[in-house]
């Protein structure tokens, strides 16, 4: 390995798991680039999970390759696992030992966690959930909330290089959502790469730099945030009572107009609604249009230029299951 | 994989925080039997046990004309001249059933108790190592066995002693030992009951790795006990006595003579090595190669 380009922090090829009959995870080809934070999203059921625990040598995959950190797994799991912390598939703690135990229990298990700071990283890493107070208390106890935080606890036992969260923030409340939010946000700033799975988009729109999306075992987007945003068009919205000398306007600046409306003024202001080329999409900014329908004699009584959310581009890629209003 | 190996297969990736060096890991060992001593069903289990002897103990003290009628299990109406016998009849009654059937509850639990609880999946990504997590889980039932013997055995001495004279024993072959070396012996019957229950707790092991369901392979453990034990008694079957790992669960009268006679307890470490070594690689062929799904 090269210090000048270290491998990704996820790389998978072709990475396939069936069940049976049942293809659930179906030829991905993710990569996750280091100091990123990237967001796994898919509606329940799309294989997230599945991917997830072959990555982390859980599962074998059915064919293909993964590789967590440069090394190939399951093989190195070994030597890969201690750099990496992990939430999978919500928290599991044995439920007749206290939070600190069953924490202490995770690092025993650890090759590579020095015996001698033991008591003061699970002090430490339960201090950074807000949980020190509870720390003595059977987990049998907790509430799903807190369960959640000692999971994530369990993956902060050492300093990590690669953090896999598997839906961090269900069965917290808002202000928990708030407090892992930025606590990725911290780690990230720290240098580890985080791996977040959700289906919460609002979740990965705000602290994500990259995303992929998977729907139905396959991947069928990935890349930065703004490239998954921007691969769907942007709309301009134009309110005017001079709808079609606006139309004729905004077709000579090259944009194509939804709905041409009839000629003549109408009787009050029409919305007009517009998409940008998606090749010149880089111009979207940069053209003066309203300067331009002003300058034809157009009157502009309202201008805005939309972006699709990310969830616009989720549902296209996904469809079905999300009930999302218009 | 050797740690030499896994600490020099980092030391070129050595950016990361866990380039440290390897510890030994017999950490994990020493959370697992915590872990086990912490449990309130390891203790009623334990408990239970040491009651057996107890309860055989204030029975006979209070009718003891009842025990000399032949019936019930050998040396019953010893007791009362010797209370030094409690600990043996409390092992002769706990080996068929109750010892058995404890240590199904522990091997039984190993994996699919880890698996159902969900820390299975967090123990392996820890990385405990799965080979390493069957050795250590194995350790802990093999520790219990020790705890459940000495359990029978302690509270059967600790009750003869309180409720009926101690003195020089008698043993099977008729030769008269001290206290102190009847102590002895009372323990290399326990130590051999202990490897007797080795080869079980092997194939709970192996059960446990099969199912997500610790109750499952609790059950199926303590079947396999009964069923060998009856296999045993069938004299029809008598060709593959010698291969059940139930077969010389009673063979320890062989300690209780003079000299003692090392036979029975070297064929019985030899079947129950047998079932460790056949049932263990099953166990780690099955788990190495699992989909940890839970």
């Amino acid at each position: 390995m090269t210090a000048a380009a270290p491998a990704p922090a996820i790389e998978t090829h072709g990475l396939t798991k069936r069940f049976g009959r049942q293809t659930v995870v179906d030829a991905i080809d993710l990569t996750v680039p280091r100091g990123s934070v990237f967001g796994f999203l898919g509606p329940n059921g799309s294989g997230k999970t599945t991917t997830i625990r072959m990555l982390l040598g859980l599962a074998s995959a059915s064919s293909g390759t993964a590789q967590l950190l440069g090394h190939e797994m399951p093989r190195n799991v070994a030597t890969v696992l201690p750099r990496v912390g992990a939430l999978v598939e919500g928290p599991g703690f044995a439920p007749y030992l206290s939070g600190a135990a069953n924490l202490s229990r995770l690092d025993s298990a650890d090759l590579y966690a020095p015996r001698a700071t033991h008591a003061a990283r699970v002090a430490e890493a339960l201090d950074r959930v807000g949980l020190s107070a509870a720390a003595s208390k059977k987990v049998k106890a907790y509430s799903l909330g807190m369960k959640q935080r000692l999971g994530l606890a369990g993956a902060l036992l050492t300093p990590r290089d690669l953090l896999v969260l598997d839906e961090p923030t269900n069965g917290l409340d808002p202000q928990g959502t708030r407090e892992v939010r930025s606590l990725i946000r911290s780690l990230a700033a720290g240098g580890t790469t985080v791996f977040v799975s959700s289906h919460l988009l609002a979740e990965i729109e705000q602290i994500c730099t990259h995303a992929a999306i998977m729907s139905a075992g396959r991947l069928v987007a990935q890349g930065t945030l703004d490239d998954l945003r921007y691969a769907g068009q942007p709309r301009v919205r134009l309110l005017t009572p001079d709808p079609a000398a606006a139309a004729r306007s905004l077709a000579r600046l090259g944009l194509a107009v939804d709905e041409p409306p009839a000629a003549g003024l109408a009787p009050r202001d029409v919305v007009i609604e517009a998409r940008f080329d998606p090749a010149d999409d880089a111009r979207g900014e940069s053209l003066d249009i309203v300067a331009r329908l002003v300058a034809d004699g157009v009157r502009v009584h309202g201008y805005s230029v939309e972006r699709p959310s990310l969830e616009d581009r989720f549902v296209a890629l996904t469809g079905e299951g999300f009930d999302v209003e218009g | 994989m050797s740690r030499a190996e896994t600490a020099d297969e980092r030391a070129p990736g050595g950016s990361g925080p866990a380039a440290a060096r390897a510890t030994l890991g017999w950490g994990l060992l020493g959370t697992e039997i915590s872990v086990l001593f912490r449990r309130r069903r390891t203790w009623a289990m334990l408990g239970a046990l040491a009651i057996v002897p107890v309860l055989i103990a204030v029975a006979v003290k209070l009718r003891p004309a009842a025990s000399a009628s032949g019936r019930g299990p050998a040396f019953l109406d010893q007791i009362t001249s010797n209370g030094l016998f409690v600990a043996a009849v409390g092992l002769v009654v706990c080996v068929p059933l109750f010892l058995p059937l404890t240590v199904g509850v522990v091997a039984g639990d190993t994996i699919a108790g880890e698996a159902s609880a969900g820390t299975l999946r967090y123990l392996l990504v820890a990385p405990a190592g799965r080979i390493r997590l069957l050795a250590v889980k194995y350790l802990g039932a093999a520790v219990f066995c020790v705890a459940a013997t000495l359990s029978v055995a302690v509270a059967g001495a600790l009750a003869g002693a309180v409720l009926f004279p101690v003195g020089p024993v008698t043993l099977l072959s008729g030769d008269t030992i001290s206290v102190g070396e009847s102590v002895v012996r009372s323990l290399l019957v326990a130590l051999f009951i202990t490897v007797s229950l080795l080869g079980l707790s092997a194939i709970g092991l192996f059960i446990s790795t099969l199912t997500d369901v610790p109750v499952g392979a609790m059950a199926a453990t303590i079947v396999l006990a009964v069923v060998s034990q009856v296999l045993d008694s069938l004299p029809q079957l008598d060709a593959i006595h010698p291969w059940l790992f139930s077969h010389y669960w009673f063979g320890f009268g062989d300690l209780l003579r003079q000299p003692i006679s090392w036979d029975s307890f070297g064929s019985n470490a030899l079947l129950q090595l047998g079932y460790f070594v056949v049932f263990g690689a099953l166990a780690c062929g099955r788990f190495t190669t699992k989909d940890i799904l839970s």
